[in-house]
């Protein structure tokens, strides 16, 4: 057979797919509590997540709302944490906890054959819990001594100080976590934290997966008579207080053998008209492996094992980031390089061919990422959290497809200028 | 319950094809059967490397992601000890882009200079940004050279030094190529929006006409049984002390391997495991510890390994450790614990198999063990292991002659 390989085989343009969003189901539990739901896979699996307005935003003191949501396993008035733990655990289920700026969450993963032993123990955790004082103090102790080795990290150090330099350190975009503030944790903080914002909070749910039919009833019947949705979410506002000096060198380790660089630039949010067709632009300039910056900086001169821009995915302020891990004596010629990316998106127009790839790669992404129950609920959740639907969803796949060159090559002289950004080396 | 087709071709190319169609996208999974321990010593992190150069451009194709971006599809690679996997995920409609990418990289890389000069410098940053600029990133290294005396598991997959990397040689690359990447070494699994025949027709038009090649025989030194516990003290620049000890396991598609991944689980997996609720929460003796093994084809190590607490000793570490190690050869778990374990196992496999990519890879895994089908029984072979099996089995590897023991202190 004669082959030729030279000669690409016929592509079908991602960006001719006609993607749909599969819908999510929504109804309210008696007290108010909204669940979202979404019922699809092939696997017995579920997953359920309880989403409080318990973020750092809701703090008066540093760390309050994630040890508060940490604690959340370690003991109720009817178990130890050992007990908490054993009951999930023995069912093959997780549960897990994650606080962050704006909410906190509490996640069960588990088969669907053993949801109704599990939902009333979630229940208790979400009504009962006591935080216990030797909790604490293990948590306390052990959370310093992960720190401490955390801060001989020199991309720990660039994460935290980037974000600092944003959004400054009172904010709870910018702040970051000291062994004082674990060693002024108390006890009753916690606990009055945990009332308002969670035994008494604004909750939602959201569940995927192969879903048994009789779980909103039985979500009801565990939840729907809990004194959830009492306290309005309070009304709190921050200011933005960003660096003077817009360039800083730190040497945390004299003998490291790379630095850790940031580079970043407030940006808006998702409703801002700007945000979606910078997503495109973001691409191009070091979003995915093909990006200019990797083709540059990794494929061509080997100064990094990898180098990525995004935006910050906040509720509220946001930021454009530039982030990578390069040799220490590469790193001034690192950021050189950068900057070298920037000014050629603001001077010259994305040629044609490259900007088709990026479409179709986006288009591509998307594509997978509606699939599987799990990643549509994360997408539905984001929306929903943000307040926006799914027009937000058809209108960004439309921004994929139809922004042009000249329009991005604005968005790039609107964005893209070095005297905007944060630069910030950490050896 | 996983179902697929295999062929082979006349090329000993094997191919495995698993159907979805809830999915819109497929995935196109290349595994060759090669990892770190196929490496010359004087010549390690290899195999590793040359997975980076696989996206440095084939005979016939200049740039192997730009087609496939192109083409919606997204890709990634891993090397481990046993093996070298390459995954893209596109949507269904345009696969046969990947197997054109695939196959021109099986039939011939392109071996450019260029590529292997900037490929050898990113490794190089790779190792440095895992292993040698994070605190504790040696322990590996150190530990693997300790436990094994023969066997290629003694040195990491991304090599044992960075000179070995810097010294690699273009003539060394094709050699490895033409010896490891040749279709009777190679299993190809293709997963979702597919139809059998359909994959049939697209592997004999672009892997069949690519030469055989001789077929890989793996002939490792056998690491001999230890015979007595081997102990190394390190000093650090490192906030605290760290204690690291491992005993030999069985290797893959032994029995024992079944009795020792459950072992790991119940004294390392989880809040309510016996390490973390003994010495983390009751007797405050480490900051986290952690259980677990590798999970390697040939013998590997079952490993404990934690921060302690600051005031407390390596001795009373080491001590604590051993307590709860005893404790496990002496009384049988019970019915409740093993359960548990095994219940979680249960629902490891049925989240692993959610996605097309996880259960494509198992299939290739399961593939190369010996049998693909061995991904279905699995689970009934954790379902057959017994508290007695236990009891025997950390009696046999949990001696302390079979053990080695890398305490790492904290330069003050």
């Amino acid at each position: 057979m004669n082959l030729n390989r030279k000669i690409t085989p016929h592509i079908t343009d991602a960006v001719s797919f006609d993607l749909q969003l599969k819908k999510c189901d929504q109804y309210n539990l008696d007290n108010g509590v909204p669940v979202y739901s979404l019922d699809a896979g092939a696997q017995e699996v579920l997953m359920i997540e309880w989403v409080f307005y318990a973020g750092n935003w809701y703090e008066q003191k540093n760390i309050v709302a994630a040890t508060t949501n940490f604690m959340l396993k370690n003991g109720t008035n009817q178990k130890t944490a050992f007990e908490i733990n054993e009951y999930f655990e023995f069912y093959g289920a997780y549960l897990n906890r994650s606080c962050y700026n704006e909410t906190a969450t509490i996640t069960l993963h588990c088969l669907a054959k053993h949801i109704n032993e599990l939902l009333p123990v979630v229940a208790e955790i979400i009504t009962a819990s006591i935080f216990p004082e030797e909790e604490l103090n293990t948590y306390r102790q052990n959370q310093q001594q992960r720190l401490e080795v955390n801060l001989k990290k020199c991309d720990f150090i660039a994460n935290r100080l980037i974000d600092e330099y944003i959004y400054g350190i009172h904010h709870p975009y910018g702040k970051y976590t000291s062994t004082l503030d674990y060693d002024q944790l108390n006890r009753e903080e916690l606990v009055a934290f945990y009332q308002q914002f969670y035994q008494q909070g604004k909750c939602l749910i959201f569940t995927a997966g192969k879903i048994p039919a009789n779980l909103a009833s039985s979500l009801n019947h565990v939840f729907g008579q809990l004194p959830l949705q009492q306290r309005a979410i309070p009304n709190i506002q921050y200011h933005l207080h960003p660096a003077e000096e817009k360039k800083m060198q730190i040497i945390n380790d004299p003998n490291g053998v790379q630095g850790a660089i940031r580079l970043a630039r407030p940006f808006p949010n998702r409703h801002h008209p700007d945000y979606q067709k910078v997503q495109i632009l973001n691409n191009v300039y070091g979003g995915f492996f093909g990006s200019r910056l990797m083709s540059n900086i990794r494929e061509d001169k080997g100064y990094t094992y990898g180098i990525h821009s995004y935006i910050q995915n906040h509720i509220h302020e946001g930021a454009w980031m530039i982030s990578t891990e390069a040799g220490r004596d590469v790193c001034k010629a690192t950021i050189e390089e950068v900057y070298k990316e920037m000014d050629i998106l603001c001077k010259e127009p994305i040629e044609a061919e490259e900007l088709s790839l990026v479409k179709n790669y986006m288009i591509g992404s998307v594509l997978g990422d509606l699939d599987g129950p799990f990643q549509l609920i994360a997408r539905w959740k984001n929306y929903i959290l943000n307040g926006i639907d799914d027009q937000y969803f058809y209108n960004s796949v439309a921004i994929i497809k139809n922004t042009g060159s000249d329009e991005l090559q604005e968005l790039a002289n609107k964005y893209l200028n070095p005297n905007d950004f944060y630069e910030l080396t950490v050896i | 319950m996983i179902q697929y087709n295999r062929f082979i071709l006349d090329n000993g190319l094997t191919v495995l094809v698993h159907e979805d169609n809830a999915t819109p996208m497929a995935v196109v999974n290349v595994l060759y059967d090669v990892g770190a321990r196929d490496e010359n010593p004087s010549k390690t992190g290899f195999a590793h490397l040359f997975e980076h150069l696989m996206f440095g451009g084939s005979i016939h194709i200049p740039d192997y992601d730009e087609p496939l971006q192109r083409a919606g599809g997204d890709n990634n690679a891993y090397t481990t000890h046993d093996l070298t996997n390459y995954y893209c995920q596109l949507p269904a409609q345009n696969i046969e882009t990947a197997f054109w990418l695939e196959s021109d990289r099986m039939l011939s890389l392109a071996f450019s200079e260029k590529s292997l000069a900037v490929q050898k410098k990113v490794v190089c940053e790779e190792f440095k940004e895992h292993y040698l600029n994070k605190p504790y990133g040696d322990v590996w290294h150190k530990m693997r050279e300790l436990a094994y005396t023969v066997h290629p598991y003694r040195w990491m997959t991304i090599g044992k030094e960075l000179s070995h990397v810097e010294n690699a040689h273009i003539d060394d690359v094709k050699a490895f190529f033409f010896k490891h990447y040749r279709p009777v070494n190679a299993i190809l699994v293709v997963a979702g929006n597919v139809k059998t025949d359909q994959v049939k027709q697209l592997a004999e038009k672009w892997f069949g006409p690519i030469e055989m090649g001789e077929k890989y025989i793996r002939c490792l030194a056998k690491e001999p049984v230890q015979q007595e516990a081997r102990k190394l003290s390190i000093e650090a620049a490192v906030p605290l002390d760290a204690f690291i000890k491992t005993w030999h396991m069985d290797a893959r598609l032994e029995k024992g391997y079944y009795a020792a991944d459950l072992l790991t689980e119940i004294l390392g997996g989880g809040g309510s495991s016996r390490l973390y609720q003994t010495l983390v929460k009751e007797q405050k003796l480490f900051s986290n510890l952690d259980c677990h093994h590798f999970g390697s084809t040939d013998a590997g190590l079952v490993t404990i390994e934690g921060k302690l607490v600051k005031g407390v000793s390596m001795e009373q570490a080491e001590n604590g450790v051993a307590e709860i190690i005893n404790a496990i050869k002496q009384n049988h778990v019970s019915d409740n614990e093993l359960i548990k374990v095994k219940n979680k196992t249960e629902s490891i496999i049925a989240f692993e198999d959610m996605s097309i990519m996880s259960r494509a890879s198992s299939l290739a895994m399961y593939e190369l063990l010996g049998d693909a089908n061995l991904m279905n029984t699995e689970l009934e072979k954790y379902q057959q292991v017994t508290p007695a099996d236990l009891h025997e089995y950390s009696k046999q590897i949990f001696r302390e002659s079979n053990s080695n023991t890398i305490y790492y202190h904290a330069k003050q």
